[in-house]
């Protein structure tokens, strides 16, 4: 059982659409993979399923050996497979550091061996006190700035980064990071990336990014999967996938062409 | 890190409500009724926190005050402190079964289905003959080991005992909302998604809210009825339950004494209004929720804030 993470044959359709074809992946520990593909290609898809979000038509999913293929998202969250959202989901009205202490929070009450059980005075993984905890996840991303300012106003690039700060409340074994650049500008998403993946591979999780931005890709991870219409075009090393000539028609083509405009 | 002041000023409010109802017999009525609803709006507090309004608290009100009524009437049971217990007991028995369907809803459907129940129990006494049908019974004096809390000349005793028990729910309310699980009420109505995410049960919180409500309103339920001496159907009646969510909107969810500050001034300002004109005292209720609307929309707790600020 060399494989943290396995899809076996994965379906999912919503209607006539195709949203994931015989999808099968094995995630190595210390892994990080590239997720590519144009919009609609199945990316997304393939981390709520494997996150408990939506469950498959068909196939299996295993994390250390264990089928996950039914759990609810806060069962597999619990057991180590944490994402983040290409849209930031936080609470709003609080601020930065309350959102880390919800989450850590909840760490700790599901560290209680009985319901009724008293908490344990640190947070597991973390080893820290509630409060300490929280302060350092915001020092490891660098958000102390912005610790008191309620998370509803913060700048799109520092609510990815709260976003991802939360998702690694649980200490993730996998975590999937979905598009953690997106809606940031050029500049700063290197200076992002760079930030993400320091302070994840402190973690020692294998991570999976859903990412559109083939330079980042190149970059950072050590494999790519490329999706097209739901199924894996190509799985390798990036420099392989992203010279293969049909991800270069299929998924990186019809981005870095400009598109053709319709007159209709 | 702001220190918490919380505590030491509800103690704080705590003797100087003791020395209010001593020098001032004729309050205590008044300020003893407030508890008893405010103890209600307290769980709607917690709920409207979590995002949830129940415009259905009126059931545990009504079912705490029958629990505690129908102990005293039949058994001639006065002890207060047993009959407040098995009046929490009951109510949050009901909302824990209660709440196993309701936990799923949210919004609209989770208010109306609130209100659907407790109308079902208003429904259930007006057709009980035995319990009084629509004029409900009397309850005994309230006795506390033996002692008795009202008496023809003297309600303090009564007065007393709300005073220690609605201080005593909120701070034990100010501490739940700094444990994991009181935090969670924010994080729902902010976004239940990311609750999930983070390895817990949205539903299940929920659930233990609502039971804590039910629980609180009983509580209140039995204190009013002891406060009052009788007690009827209508404290299931959705216009009771509206009413605890009018005061909860007039007080504010800003603090945990909120409600009983404003459980106060509802009562003040109907005991007035309905003295001075009779037949348009809701005018007068409804003057004062417009304005407070207009000019203090996070509620009344919003002038003691603004002026601690």
């Amino acid at each position: 059982m060399s494989h943290l993470l396995e899809a076996r044959n994965l379906d999912k359709r919503f209607g006539a659409v195709t949203a994931a074809a015989d999808i099968s992946v094995t995630v190595a520990p210390d892994s990080v993979i590239g997720l590519i593909g144009t919009n609609g290609a199945g990316k997304t898809t393939f981390v709520n399923m494997v996150t408990g979000y939506l469950k498959p038509d068909k196939g299996r999913i295993y994390f250390e050996g264990r089928d996950i293929t039914a759990l609810h998202p806060r069962q597999v969250t619990r057991l180590g497979i944490c994402r983040s959202f290409q849209i930031p989901q936080l609470y709003n009205s609080l601020s930065a550091y309350d959102n880390l202490i919800v989450a850590l929070g909840i760490v700790l009450r599901n560290a209680k061996p009985a319901p009724w059980a008293r908490a344990p005075r640190l947070v597991p993984g973390h080893d820290l006190p509630l409060a300490d905890a929280a302060e350092a996840l915001l020092e490891r991303f660098d958000l102390g700035e912005f610790r008191d300012k309620p998370a509803g106003v913060l700048p799109e690039g520092v609510r990815k980064l709260l976003d991802i700060a939360m998702a690694l409340a649980n200490k993730p074994r996998v975590l999937l990071l979905d598009e953690p650049t997106s809606g940031v500008s050029s500049e700063e998403k290197f200076a992002i990336m760079d930030r993400v993946m320091s302070a994840v591979r402190a973690e020692g999780a294998a991570v999976l990014f859903v990412e559109h931005d083939m330079d980042i890709v190149a970059r950072y991870a050590g494999r790519v999967l490329a999706f097209y219409e739901g199924r894996i075009l190509a799985d390798g090393a990036p420099d392989v996938v992203l010279a293969d000539p049909q991800v270069r028609e299929y998924v990186i083509g019809g981005q870095a062409e400009p598109k053709e405009v319709s007159h209709a | 890190m702001k220190k918490d002041r919380t505590p030491s000023l509800l103690l704080a409010a705590l003797v100087a409500l003791l020395i209010l109802g001593l020098v001032l017999p004729e309050w205590r009525f008044l300020g003893t009724l407030a508890i008893g609803k405010g103890l209600t709006v307290l769980g709607l507090l917690l709920l409207l926190r979590t995002g949830l309004v129940s415009f259905g608290q009126g059931l545990y009100y009504c079912l705490g005050a029958y629990a505690a009524g129908t102990l005293g009437q039949f058994w001639g049971t006065t002890d207060a402190l047993l009959l407040l217990v098995v009046a929490g007991l009951a109510a949050g028995l009901a909302a824990a079964i209660l709440g196993i369907l309701l936990a799923a809803y949210r919004g609209i459907f989770f208010s109306m289905l609130s209100l659907a129940l407790s109308m079902i129990l208003y429904g259930l006494l007006v057709k009980s003959a035995a319990l009084g049908s629509t004029d409900g019974f009397n309850l005994p004096a309230p006795t506390l080991f033996g002692l008795p809390l009202v008496s023809h000349d003297s309600r303090y005793p009564l007065f007393v005992l709300a005073c220690v028990l609605g201080v005593a729910a909120a701070l034990a309310m100010h501490y739940y909302f700094r444990t994991p699980l009181g935090r969670l009420s924010p994080a729902i109505r902010d976004n239940e998604i990311r609750v999930e995410y983070l390895g817990a049960s949205v539903r299940a919180a929920v659930h233990v809210k609502y039971v804590i409500a039910g629980i609180l309103a009983g509580v209140g339920g039995a204190l009013t009825g002891m406060t009052v001496g009788h007690i009827d159907p209508e404290m299931a009646y959705w216009t009771t339950s509206g009413e605890f969510v009018f005061v909860a909107i007039l007080s504010g969810t800003g603090s945990v004494a909120a409600p009983f500050l404003g459980s106060f001034i509802f009562e003040l300002v109907r005991t007035f209004a309905y003295e001075y004109s009779p037949n348009s005292w809701q005018l007068a209720l409804g003057t004062a929720m417009l304005l407070i609307i207009v000019f203090l929309p996070a509620g009344l707790w919003s002038l003691v804030q603004r002026r601690r600020a």
